[in-house]
């Protein structure tokens, strides 16, 4: 049998083909220059690759095709979200980047081989030495997040799934500070995620053995034309959904997001937190509305249910948490279920409001996090909320800003995380799910309390000895911050210029 | 019918309004200490300039006939997204022009009267900054011509409201306060947000032109729900029953932010949300007679608070729910009533600022002390506070010619006008207004001394009894004015409609009676505590005092209804997410319990436990597909 390769677009692929060489150039680098030149040489590639892919992106902006043999789809969505996804990538770059704000260096652990707590692991920290394997790793997660987002059928997505998740397990567990906790986490995430896998490999051979195809647009035929029910088609669609609800941090698949946004180094928490979300979304958002589009009243109620559960329960627990961390974690479970609704809406303005809906969460979130890594104490990261106390009269900036993140979180107006709300849920209203947004405001509400009490600590309570004190940032920390700040604001008062690109691209070519 | 007119002229000038106290707020917030000395100056010039600009739109106006009065302006289009669509565009007419000239001109008064009242505060440059900003969000909600943008507007006084009450962070009870008032008013946007998103549904636009142009083509039940969220919304922001409890609290703020805010114009912000939706109202008889029970029932709470507590500004804003509730109630009786509470609102956001400002200056001469059974005999010490005061006191319990009179007594008629139980009602009401605040000015001005040791009580400076003189006019006049020669009926009528309907008697015989009733009230007032010694500890009162000390329960019920059980779900769940995911997994099914004995065996740590949580999402996930197939 004669193997014809298929037909590969370039030009449409390039942004990818960039980070690709880039991610193999950084595994040379890393193998083969001495390590002094290390550091920069990486950055040099990583910042490089991701600007070039960025502006390539927006060179293909008009592009609408499907390439590599059915396997890859550029559209409206996928370049929307791939572009966000490469912006946020370079501000969690900026952030793993900071050397400043750590007396000892950078926030990954010298030498990820060497056992926590022992007489290696100080040797390696004293004579200074800086860890750049999170560099590659960083690139080889973006590609996957890329591909995620662009992926037209169930073994390329999954292959993207795999490629973005596996450099995340480990850049979860390279904590400089609290390692066994940052390992505990990596371990955690690795072993569920592996798990989730399992399950959409499963379903998505049960479609395969359904449909008898893995391209979305078959399995949307199949579907059209196969009269009558199907269970196999059923379960396997099931099985996928949990695959990528995991992904996604929704309940009751949630449980790892708490630990793994707690454990892994704080600039990891904050690139994986924005970027994550935003290509599982891409990916639940083509996989239900392409392949899955002919049995939407059969996923619809799933959606509806398990959204109702992620927010409520997201933002139920999050009241109560005292760690920061934790309670970002709650409230990134929390923001899935409120993205859900978009979901649910199944409809182009459901597709635009939610992909607005990621972008404004994605530069708050990745913005919260930067802020979070500076407030620190002796023994690293104060993450504990009594220490924030008073935190704003000492540095009012810095809290002002953490402010406007979480006012943005809480969907306060004038703010991203307002007009993403407003988006979402009134796309939904026009789908007629009325009862899915009364839920939704309410749980907003129950939100907004744990909001507003980081405010409150750290404005209108009095710094004690176990106030933390902020680090000053180098200019990497102090860009994300400000792109964060900005475009949360923006996004809040002048957000049409994005709405009408978010509206221009809500339609999946198939 | 009315036309819009696109903003030309002076009205182009409309965004100006806001945008001078907000670039005010920013500089003052952004500046830094740079802008220490001369930034509250410039923190008043903002709001003046937007108060004079205010007055020159107000002559404009008047120059144009009835129905080319309301004008609007789009600043940008701010959110389109589908056939959902939101301008931030502002509307000028005959309703917001009053709300503006009361914000601008009461609050530059403030700003002033801030000058002297803060001026020891290091914080000063914060404080005016946040003044600027409430101002801005004001002018928002009172100019937008549309919901959304008016939710903006909305949620700006609350966030100013909550950084002004707060302001004072070295008090734990001002934190806790500013995080109460947060919360209670979310509960109240809630409501508004959820009639945003009906509104939208049910006309398919937010703006108030095509809403009430459409509303009477809309199902009564949508427009009852519509219109009982609204008043949701109302109830949160003007502190009406059952979202009351945050009122009293948030007198921890500062004196002018209590005068400003919380009695002359945030928490009026329901009435406008109410008289502003008026179409909606008409069309929705039961969502009407909700915000008359709503606004009964809070006149009585606020009067029986206000005439229990020793706070002198705790009685103040008892009061001032009291006050807000004659407004809401008479908005809540349609189009015999909108133009009253509007009326109402006006005289009231004077009398009151000039009340609670005569408090904050009678605290400024007693070391910050608030407690009356600390005062007494202050009328010859502070005899301009103790003038002005008695103007402010005089309008609130409605004596002719002050201007509280003329409002409150239009309300009570309008009461008759529609059943004379309510109106009746309304007038015991005004009674024990003559009561508490008699009581007020006995243990304040009158009686014996009963001054703390270190006391030295003093008069303001004139910053402060300047803006107290002009108050204190605008108390005695303002009723009058507005009535006699503003035809306050006739301007307002084209926006929010008019109507008076004949009652069975004259209508003399209702002002008789309510002067009866309220000089009855005030001469018990006056017996129980100028006549006799007032206590300087507290007695200990009888059941309903003792109730009304603690704010008739309102925390209590808030606590029990809604803050524990929220806690302990909270609680639940946590544990229910860390560790007992077993149990219910083992509930799901029994194959499963199987399945989870033998995972449990082959692994350890709490990853064990997740991965089950995801076997039982599993299974529900396939039984509700399952299900839905059925």
């Amino acid at each position: 049998m004669n193997y014809t390769p298929p037909a590969l677009d370039y030009a449409a692929l390039a942004p990818m083909i960039v980070i690709f060489a880039a991610a193999i150039i950084s595994v040379l680098v890393e193998a083969f220059t001495p390590r002094g030149v290390r550091r920069y040489l990486q950055l040099l590639i990583v910042f490089g690759a991701l600007i070039a892919s960025g502006v390539l992106i927006v060179l293909n902006a008009g592009t609408r095709t499907v390439t590599a043999g059915q396997a890859v789809v550029i559209d409206g969505p996928a370049l929307v979200l791939q572009g966000a996804i490469v912006i946020l990538a370079i501000l969690g770059a900026a952030l793993m980047a900071e050397r400043s704000i750590d007396s000892v260096g950078d926030a990954f652990a010298s030498r990820v081989s060497s056992l926590p707590g022992s007489e290696e692991e100080k040797q390696f920290t004293q004579r200074g030495y800086l860890q750049t394997e999170i560099w590659p790793l960083t690139l080889f997660a973006v590609l996957g997040m890329m591909l995620f987002v662009s992926a037209n059928d169930l073994l390329l997505m999954f292959v993207a799934l795999e490629v973005m998740s596996l450099p995340l397990y480990l850049m979860t567990g390279m904590a400089r500070r609290r390692r066994l906790l940052s390992q505990e986490a990596a371990l955690k995430y690795f072993l569920l995620g592996a798990f989730s896998s399992a399950f959409f490999l499963y379903g998505a051979a049960l479609v395969y053995g359904y449909s008898g195809s893995i391209t979305f647009p078959e399995i949307a035929q199949t579907i059209t034309s196969k009269p009558g029910e199907s269970l196999v088609l059923m379960i396997g669609l099931g099985m996928i959904l949990i695959g990528l609800l995991f992904k996604v941090g929704a309940v009751p698949f949630h449980q790892w997001v708490p630990d793994v946004y707690q454990g892994a180094p704080t600039p990891v928490t904050g690139f994986m937190a924005a970027t994550v979300k935003i290509a599982a979304f891409g990916a639940l958002l083509r996989l239900l509305y392409v392949a899955f589009g002919g049995v939407r009243w059969d996923w619809e109620p799933i959606i509806w249910i398990v959204a109702i559960l992620t927010m409520l329960i997201g933002s139920i627990v999050a009241v109560v948490q005292t760690d920061i961390k934790r309670m970002l974690a709650y409230s990134s479970v929390a923001q899935a279920g409120f993205i859900l609704i978009g979901v649910a809406a199944a409809s182009p303005a459901g597709i635009a409001s939610t992909m607005f809906y990621l972008i404004a969460y994605g530069f708050t979130t990745i913005g919260a996090f930067a802020i979070i890594a500076m407030i620190r104490d002796a023994n690293g990261e104060a993450t504990n909320l009594a220490s924030w106390a008073g935190i704003g009269r000492k540095s009012p900036i810095v809290a002002s800003a953490f402010a406007i993140f979480m006012l943005g979180l809480a969907g306060i107006p004038l703010t991203s995380g307002f007009v993403g709300k407003f988006a979402v849920f009134a796309a939904a209203i026009e789908a007629g799910m009325v009862w899915l947004v009364i839920v939704g405001v309410v749980a907003s509400l129950i939100a907004a309390f744990f909001y507003v009490r980081v405010i409150v600590v750290m404005f209108f309570a009095q710094p004690t000895e176990q106030t933390a004190s902020v680090a000053i940032p180098s200019a990497f920390t102090t860009v994300a911050l400000a792109a964060g700040v900005a475009v949360t604001v923006i996004l809040g008062v002048v957000p049409q210029p994005v709405l009408d690109l978010v509206t221009n691209a809500d339609v999946f070519i198939r | 019918m009315t036309e819009i007119i696109p903003a030309e002229g002076i009205f182009g000038l409309l965004w100006v309004l806001i945008a001078l106290p907000a670039v005010g707020a920013v500089i003052l917030l952004f500046g830094g200490r740079r802008t220490n000395s001369w930034g509250p100056y410039l923190g008043v010039l903002t709001v003046v300039g937007s108060a004079v600009l205010g007055v020159l739109m107000l002559l404009a106006m008047m120059d144009q006939p009835a129905e080319q009065r309301t004008v609007v302006q789009n600043v940008y289009d701010w959110v389109f997204v589908g056939s959902f669509q939101a301008s931030f565009a502002l509307q000028l007419d005959q309703l917001s022009m009053v709300f503006v000239l009361l914000i601008t001109i009461v609050g530059a008064l403030i700003h002033i009267y801030s000058l002297g009242y803060m001026s020891h505060d290091p914080d000063r440059r914060k404080f005016f900054g946040y003044l600027n900003l409430f101002v801005a969000a004001m002018l928002i909600l009172v100019l937008a011509n549309n919901y959304l943008l008016l939710y903006v507007g909305w949620e700006g006084v609350g966030l100013a409201s909550y950084l002004l009450i707060g302001f004072w962070q070295q008090k734990p009870t001002a934190a806790a306060a500013a995080k109460k008032a947060f919360i209670i008013n979310r509960v109240g946007d809630v409501g508004l947000s959820l009639a945003i998103m009906l509104i939208f549904v049910t006309f398919g636009s937010i703006t108030f032109q095509d809403v009430f142009g459409q509303a009477s083509e809309a199902s009564e039940g949508t427009l009852t729900a519509i219109g009982l969220l609204l008043l949701l919304a109302a109830a949160g922001k003007s502190a009406q029953f059952p979202l009351q409890a945050w009122l009293l609290d948030a007198m921890e703020g500062p004196t002018p932010v209590s005068a400003l805010i919380h009695a002359a114009t945030m928490v009026t912000a329901g009435v406008y949300l109410i008289a502003r939706s008026n179409a909606i109202y008409d069309a929705a008889a039961w969502a009407a007679t909700a915000v008359v029970v709503v606004g009964l029932i809070t006149i009585f709470m606020g009067a029986i608070i206000g005439s229990a507590k020793d706070d002198i500004k705790k009685s103040l804003a008892g009061s001032t729910m009291s006050q807000i509730g004659y407004m809401v109630f008479a908005a809540g009786l349609g189009p015999i009533g909108y133009v009253f509470a509007i009326f109402h609102l006006l005289t009231h956001g004077v009398f009151k600022a000039g009340l609670f400002l005569g408090a904050g200056s009678v605290m400024h001469g007693m070391n910050d002390n608030v407690n009356m059974r600390r005062y007494g005999a202050l009328k010859g010490v502070m005899v301009i506070t103790f003038i002005t005061f008695m103007a402010g006191y005089l309008a609130i319990i409605g004596i002719p010619p002050f201007s509280g009179f003329w409002s409150k007594d239009e309300i009570i008629h309008a009461a008759f006008e529609r059943n004379w139980v309510i109106g009746a009602a309304a007038i015991l009401a005004a009674g024990i207004t003559g009561f508490y605040m008699t009581r007020m000015i006995a243990m304040t001005f009158f009686g014996k001394k009963r001054w703390e040791d270190d006391a030295h009580p003093h008069e303001s400076p004139a910053v402060m009894t300047i803006p107290l003189i002009i108050l204190a006019i605008g108390s005695t006049f303002l009723g009058m004015a507005l009535l006699f020669w503003g035809n306050i009926e006739e301007w307002l009528e084209p926006v929010v409609g008019y109507e008076s309907v004949p009652t069975p008697l004259p209508t003399s015989f209702y002002i008789a009676v309510t002067l009866v009733v309220v000089i009855i009230g005030a001469i018990i007032g006056w017996v129980m505590y100028a006549r006799k010694d007032v206590p300087v500890e507290a007695p200990r009162g009888n059941a309903l005092t003792r109730a009304a000390r603690q704010d008739l329960y309102g925390d209590a019920v808030n606590d029990v209804l809604v803050v524990e059980p929220t806690y302990r779900t909270a609680q639940a769940l946590t544990t229910f997410d860390t560790k007992a995911v077993d149990g219910f997994v083992n509930w799901t099914a029994t194959f499963v319990g199987d399945l989870a004995r033998r995972l449990r065996r082959s692994q350890s740590g709490f990853a064990r436990s997740y991965a089950l949580s995801m076997v039982g999402g599993a299974l529900i996930v396939a039984l509700a597909l399952i299900l839905v197939r059925l």
